[in-house]
């Protein structure tokens, strides 16, 4: 491992977006997502330019709608969760294609449809502009707790050293015929699962212990030095809150 | 004497399961000298290294002993500048390499010691051309083949500028090309070192000092030609040479 | 049980955050003695593990969905106060980078995993431990019964939250009798996985498991003779 860093989220490109530095573009995500979310629900239109917003970002950072809409399934779930609110939710009923159903579960199912996208979009586009490495570096940069960043650095760095031992672990399983989907072999793969814990631990250990041997001390050192921000990066940083702001002021004064 | 560069006495240590692995180890390596360090799989070696640098020992509280590194004690106050100190390369350079270029992870020591700039460029520029990887800096550590992923590897610590270097098992998984590299590089570093490893002919080759660790202890010291050629030593710590080496002719 | 975005009223949501923000600087705090060099790692892999586990995530009638929580495990692994800070880590990336759980209702699903569940599963393990024989395989037994009353513990809490701040007009007594009755079939499941777990860990590495460790006693090593350079 060691090497296997740039994660399955990441699409490798080089657009403005993936060259805005880190922190600005959490900051401009959580900005975004904070007035999606702040979104009344009955509203229509401010949706409607929000994820216009969304998509010419998309489009800056060239990466491709498919890319991000295969990635969006997590929100299959919740998607479920929606559609059965409103069924469940109490109220005055109304009928949709001769079903009947609670009006308010039908408005707050649409604004959380509607919502959840949104935020899915916005995550998995920061995900897909953004290294790991520089992530990590821009929430520092946030001032996000030292200890948080060093948990969340090994989680990244474990992630990929997790996989690897768990393919390494089933080819050898696979090659003394085991077979993973009947019944009775389930207790080998939960027991595997505690020797994965360890395997992985131990594998990590000994690169940790590694950094420790060069004098790491719980931050990576950032060899390059900040870049300074230009007001364009600033105003591009900005735009995507900035829309969803005025979307929602506009929905205010206009209703 | 000067103050020996190591300086090992009475070491024990407990794997966590309580299985003991040292009992007892006491080695003495003064300033200038190339030592291996022999013994047997499961003798303890890497173990005993781990120690080295603190990151096995007085913390972990299974085990009792001292070891000083040019007259410093390892000890939970000093391990940055003991670390600084002794340079470990360990068994897998995929252990070792972590950051997305070669440059990068040979800077990531000496950037911990707080170089910056020119100071670390040169460091770094330094270390690699005594390896010489100067041509691959800028390439991903991982598209390396496994004998240059070792040496950027010994790079990293060379980077340190180590008091002691410590190669544990440098040869192993080595084509022989990338072997006799390594042990070029090897003999032409102006450093103390400590080779653990099985390889009898590479330690013959490289040190003139040899000790051997088995069952937890140090049972043979002397130079490394008398240490191989006897055979009863040798096979009482299941130490076999290779077939056809014989260690009294010159190679 | 991630709780998405506009579930809860502002206020609910304002007062969670509240409480998380205070859990965190407490466990920043509080993680100084429990976090050394060598544990560190441990913590950022015990994240990894419940990220993993609680990306695997099915619907759940009456609302949100459920998985793993994984805070009885962390707080076995890694003690309480680094265990909260694991799940903040891994709640904290399932919102930023996942859209798993609401980025504003953060502070109600750290609240719920990270805090609740966490000191609930600690306290339980700690208790059983006191009961039980002092045996490193009493270990797994304990963690299994902490992982099982974590879950309905936070499934509890959560119905307590949404009686007073829900936004969607679902009955509370509905949502009760849901939460807790799936949410005790979804901790016999926690508690299963957490008992395995700890249970190979402790066989191999008791040295990683911390409430583990006050059950081992170090000793003082022999020596044997060597030679002297």
């Amino acid at each position: 491992m060691g090497a296997e860093h740039g994660h399955t989220l990441h699409y490798h490109a080089h657009s403005l977006v993936h060259r805005l530095p880190a922190h600005l573009k959490i900051a401009s995500a959580l900005g975004f997502v904070l007035l999606v979310v702040a979104t009344p629900r009955g509203a229509t239109w401010p949706y409607a330019v929000h994820l216009l917003a969304l998509l010419v970002a998309m489009r800056a950072a060239r990466v491709p709608a498919a890319y991000l809409l295969k990635r969006a399934v997590v929100e299959v779930p919740f998607v479920a969760f929606a559609l059965a609110m409103p069924f469940i939710a109490t109220g005055p009923r109304v009928d949709v294609l001769g079903l009947s159903v609670s009006e308010p579960g039908l408005v707050a199912a649409g604004a959380l449809l509607a919502k959840g996208t949104l935020g899915v979009l916005t995550a998995l586009l920061l995900a897909a502009t953004t290294e790991p490495a520089d992530l990590l570096v821009g929430l520092a940069r946030l001032r996000v707790p030292a200890r948080l960043v060093e948990i969340m650095g090994f989680m990244v760095r474990y992630v990929d050293v997790v996989a690897a031992e768990w393919r390494r672990m089933s080819v050898a399983r696979t090659s003394r015929l085991f077979d993973a989907r009947s019944p009775r072999h389930w207790p080998v793969l939960a027991r595997s699962l505690g020797v994965l814990f360890v395997r992985s631990y131990e594998r990590g250990e000994r690169v940790h212990l590694a950094m420790l041997s060069r004098g790491y001390t719980g931050s990576l050192p950032t060899l390059a030095a900040p870049a300074a921000i230009g007001p364009a990066q600033v105003l591009a940083g900005a735009a995507l809150p900035t829309v969803a702001a005025l979307a929602l002021a506009g929905q205010a004064v206009l209703g | 004497m000067s103050t020996p560069v190591l300086d090992v006495r009475g070491l024990t240590y407990a794997y966590p399961d309580g299985t003991q692995a040292l009992w007892g180890v006491d080695l003495h390596v003064h300033r200038g000298e190339r030592v291996a360090l022999l013994g047997p799989n499961g003798a303890g070696k890497t173990t005993f290294v781990l120690h080295l640098n603190g990151v096995l020992g007085p913390s972990s509280a299974q085990g009792e002993g001292r070891i000083e590194i040019s007259g410093m004690p390892v000890r939970r106050d000093t391990l940055a500048e003991i670390r600084r100190r002794v340079g470990i390369v360990f068994q897998d350079p995929d252990d070792q390499l972590f950051m997305p270029t070669v440059r990068d992870d040979v800077a990531f020591g000496p950037a911990n010691l707080g170089l910056r700039g020119a100071q670390l460029d040169e460091r770094v520029g330094e270390a690699l051309e005594r390896v010489g990887m100067t041509a691959y800096a800028s390439r991903p550590p991982h598209h390396l083949s496994f004998g240059q992923r070792r040496r950027v590897a010994v790079a990293t610590v060379l980077a340190m500028r180590p008091e002691i270097l410590v190669l544990d098992e440098p040869s192993s998984n080595l084509d022989p090309a990338s072997r006799r590299e390594l042990a070029e590089i090897v003999a032409e570093l102006d450093v103390t070192v400590l080779m653990v490893t099985h390889d009898l002919p590479y330690a013959l080759q490289l040190c003139e000092r040899s000790v051997i660790l088995s069952g937890g202890v140090i049972v043979a010291d002397g130079p490394t030609r008398a240490v191989l050629a006897d055979g009863e030593l040798m096979a009482a710590h299941r130490l076999e040479l290779p077939f056809g080496f014989d260690p009294a002719r010159r190679h | 049980m991630h709780v998405p975005d506009g579930f809860l009223d502002a206020t609910t949501s304002v007062a969670t955050a509240v409480v998380a923000a205070g859990a965190i600087a407490a466990s920043l705090r509080g993680s100084r003695r429990e976090l050394d060099d060598r544990s560190a790692p441990l913590a950022g892999l015990v994240a990894t593990f419940i990220f993993a586990a609680q990306m695997v995530n099915f619907p759940v009638a009456a609302g949100t969905s459920g998985h793993l929580l994984g805070g009885a495990l962390a707080a076995v692994l890694v003690g309480p106060w680094t265990a909260t800070l694991c799940l903040t880590v891994v709640l904290g990336v399932q919102a930023l980078l996942f859209a798993d759980g609401g980025l504003t209702a953060l502070g109600t699903n750290i609240t719920l995993m990270g805090v609740v569940g966490v000191w609930v599963g600690y306290a339980v393990v700690r208790l059983s431990l006191s009961v039980m024989p002092r045996r490193l395989s009493s270990v797994p037994v304990a963690a299994g019964l902490g992982g099982l009353l974590s879950v309905v513990a936070a499934a509890l809490t959560f119905t307590g939250l949404f009686a007073v701040g829900g936004t969607v007009p679902v009955q509370v007594d509905t949502l009760l009798t849901g939460m807790v009755s799936v949410h005790t079939l979804i901790g016999l499941g926690e508690a299963v996985l957490t008992a395995l777990v700890v249970g190979t860990v402790v066989g191999v590495r008791p040295d990683l498991v911390h409430v583990a460790r006050s059950l081992r006693s170090p000793e003082r090593l022999p020596t044997r003779p060597g030679v002297h350079s």
